[in-house]
C-alpha cells in the first residue's frame, strides 16, 4: 500500500514535464494527482522532454538573444543604390560629423564656463547653485541629443519633484540617460566607469546627486539601498532615475528588474524607451564596443530616433510582493513600448547561474 | 560579426553533412555554425563543455552534467555530431543511442542500476529521497523483467523505448 502510494506520487513528478512545476506543487512527494496508472520502466528511462530542452537551449536560447545586435538589412546592395549610400556615407562623416563636434565643442564651453565659477561662487547660495546647476545639467544634455541629431518624442506628464517618488525605465544604453536627463534633472545611481566617463561622473553628474554602486562587491548593495532610501526621503533632491534591468538590453526584449527599487516604500514611475532602428541601433553592446566609440558610432548616423513614455505612477498593492510588483511594473513598460519579456537576471551576463537555480529546476 | 557563412565553404557543409548522416539541411549547418562561431568566444574552433554554462537556459537544466560528461570539448563535426540526435530527420534508434550514451556514465556499454539512480536523482532533485528513488527504480526493474544487479545493454534499452515514439527534437532557427 505505502509502496504504491510512492510510485503514485513519483509519477506525476516525472510525467509534469512542465517548467517552473515548483510553482504549481506544493514541496514535499505526499501528492495525489488523479491515478496515473502504473509507472513503466519505460517512463522512466525516457528523459526525452528534459533533452530535448537542453539541446534547444544549446542551439538557441532567449538570454542570447536579449543581448544580440542584429545589424539592419543593406539596403546599398544594387548600382543605383551604392552610389547614392556612398554620397551618404561621405555627407556623414565630412560636413554631418564635423559640424555636430563642432555643436558639441560649443556646448560644452559654455558649459563649464557657467558651472565652474557657479559651482565655486555660490557655495554659500545652496539652493540657487543648485538650480542653476541642474538647468545647466538639462543644457549639455540637450547639446548631446542635439550631437546626434536626436529626435526624441515624449509622450506622458512631466515628471515632477516630489519626495518619496523613484523614477524607473528601461536600459538600452548610457544615452538613455541623457535623453531623459535633458528634459529633467534626474539624479541616477549608475556603475562608476572607467576613463572619461568616470570623470565626468565624479564632476558634474555628482552635482545633481548621484549614487555611484560597483557590481562586483558584495557587500555594496546594503550601502547602496541605505543611499537611495536617504536620497528619496530628501524632498530637495533631484527625483532618481532607476534602471532596474542593471544592464543594456538590446530593446526589443527586457530582463528581469531587480527588486531594489521597487522595496523603497515610495511611489514608482514607470518611463518606457523605445528606439527606432531605420537609423541607428541605439544599443551599446558593451562587451564588443567601448562607450566612446558608441558615441562616435552615433555621432557618424543620421539620426537617433526615439520615444519616451512616462507612463502613471505605480504603487505597491496590498499583499504584493516588491517581486511581484517589480514585474508588474515590467509588463507596463514592455507593453507600452512593445518589448517582449524573458525570464531571465541581466547579470547573468557577467556570472553563471548558481546550482541552486538548478536544483529549483 | 558579419556573414560568417562565407567562412565555411560548400565543401565543409557538405562534409559536415555527410558527417551527421544527412540529419540537417545544409541552411541549418549554416545556422548552426553561426551559433558555434558565437560560443566559441576565443575563436580556436573548440568550445570547451563548460562554456555551456553560460547559457543560463542550459545551465538550469538537471541533465545538464551528465551532457557535459557526455564529450570533452567540441570542434564544429562534433558539436553537429552530438546535436544530430535532435534534429527530426535522425533515427529512433539513434536517439535511443543517444538516451543511453546519457546514462552509461563511464561508457562501458552497460547501464547499472547506480546509472539509472543518478540520472533520476538530477531529474528529481529534493523532491524525492534517495531511499524512495531506490524503491521506485527497484520495483519498476522488477515489474518490467529485471532485477536491481541487471545490467542494461543498448538492445534492452532500444527494446523498452522501441515501441514508443520518442519525440526528440530541438528546432534550429534558420533565417
Amino acid at each position: 500500500m505505502n509502496s504504491s502510494g510512492v510510485l503514485k506520487s513519483s509519477s506525476s513528478e516525472l510525467d509534469l514535464d512542465r517548467p517552473n512545476i515548483e510553482d504549481y506543487l506544493p514541496s514535499g512527494a505526499a501528492i495525489q494527482q488523479e491515478p496515473r496508472g502504473k509507472l513503466r520502466l519505460h517512463d522512466l528511462l525516457d528523459i526525452s522532454p528534459t533533452l530535448s530542452e537542453a539541446a534547444g537551449a544549446i542551439v538557441d536560447d532567449s538570454f542570447t538573444r536579449c543581448f544580440k545586435s542584429n545589424p539592419p538589412e543593406p539596403w546599398n546592395w544594387n548600382i543605383y543604390l551604392f552610389p547614392l549610400w556612398c554620397f551618404g556615407v561621405l555627407l556623414r562623416y565630412l560636413i554631418v560629423f564635423p559640424t555636430r563636434v563642432l555643436v558639441l565643442t560649443i556646448g560644452w564651453i559654455i558649459f563649464l564656463s557657467s558651472f565652474i565659477p557657479v559651482h565655486f561662487l555660490l557655495k554659500g547660495h545652496d539652493r540657487l547653485r543648485r538650480s542653476i546647476e541642474r538647468s545647466l545639467v538639462e543644457m549639455i544634455c540637450s547639446f548631446f541629443v542635439a550631437s546626434w541629431t536626436g529626435v526624441v518624442r515624449y509622450h506622458g506628464p512631466r515628471p515632477s519633484r516630489r519626495p518619496k517618488q523613484v523614477f524607473v525605465a528601461n536600459h538600452t544604453s548610457m544615452i538613455d540617460f541623457i535623453v531623459l536627463e535633458q528634459m529633467t534633472a534626474f539624479a541616477v545611481i549608475m556603475q562608476k566607469h572607467p576613463g572619461w566617463v568616470g570623470l565626468l561622473q565624479s564632476t558634474i553628474l555628482e552635482s545633481v546627486g548621484c549614487i555611484w554602486f560597483n557590481r562586483s562587491e558584495a557587500k555594496d548593495r546594503e550601502i547602496v539601498a541605505r543611499k537611495l532610501r536617504e536620497h528619496v526621503q530628501g524632498a530637495d533632491n533631484n527625483p532618481l532615475l532607476i534602471f532596474p534591468e542593471g544592464t543594456c538590453v538590446n530593446n526589443h526584449y527586457t530582463v528581469m528588474f531587480k527588486k531594489g527599487a521597487f522595496e523603497l516604500g515610495c511611489t514608482v514611475c514607470p518611463v518606457a524607451i523605445k528606439y527606432n532602428k531605420i537609423f541607428v541601433d541605439a544599443f551599446w553592446n558593451s562587451r564588443k564596443q567601448s562607450f566612446t566609440k558608441h558615441l562616435l558610432q552615433l555621432m557618424t548616423s543620421w539620426a537617433v530616433v526615439c520615444d519616451v513614455w512616462y507612463l502613471e505612477p505605480q504603487s505597491l498593492k496590498p499583499g504584493e510582493t516588491p517581486i511581484e510588483f517589480a514585474e508588474r511594473v515590467r509588463d507596463i513598460i514592455s507593453t507600452r513600448a512593445g518589448l517582449k519579456k524573458v525570464p531571465w537576471d541581466g547579470y547573468l551576463k557577467y556570472s553563471r547561474p548558481s546550482p541552486k537555480h538548478r536544483e529549483r529546476k | 560579426m558579419g556573414n560568417t557563412s562565407s567562412m565555411l565553404t560548400q565543401y565543409d557543409i557538405e562534409e559536415v553533412q555527410q558527417h551527421c548522416k544527412h540529419a540537417f539541411t545544409q541552411q541549418e549547418i549554416a545556422s548552426l555554425y553561426q551559433r558555434f562561431c558565437h560560443l566559441d568566444r576565443n575563436n580556436c574552433g573548440f568550445i570547451p563543455s563548460d562554456e555551456f554554462l553560460s547559457i543560463p537556459e542550459f545551465a538550469v537544466n538537471p541533465l545538464s552534467q551528465s551532457l557535459l560528461r557526455m564529450l570533452d570539448g567540441f570542434n564544429f563535426k562534433e558539436f553537429i555530431a552530438f546535436l544530430s540526435a535532435f534534429s527530426p530527420r535522425s533515427t529512433l534508434q539513434h536517439k535511443i543511442e543517444f538516451i543511453f550514451k546519457v546514462y552509461d556514465t563511464d561508457c562501458n556499454g552497460k547501464v547499472s542500476f547506480d546509472d539509472m539512480l543518478t540520472v533520476l536523482r538530477d531529474l528529481t532533485g529534493q523532491y524525492m529521497s534517495e531511499h524512495q528513488r531506490k524503491e521506485v527504480l527497484a520495483q519498476v526493474l522488477e515489474e518490467a523483467g529485471y532485477t536491481k544487479d541487471s545490467f542494461l545493454v543498448l538492445s534492452d534499452f532500444m527494446k523498452i523505448l522501441g515501441n514508443s515514439d520518442l519525440k526528440m527534437e530541438a528546432e534550429v532557427p534558420v533565417d
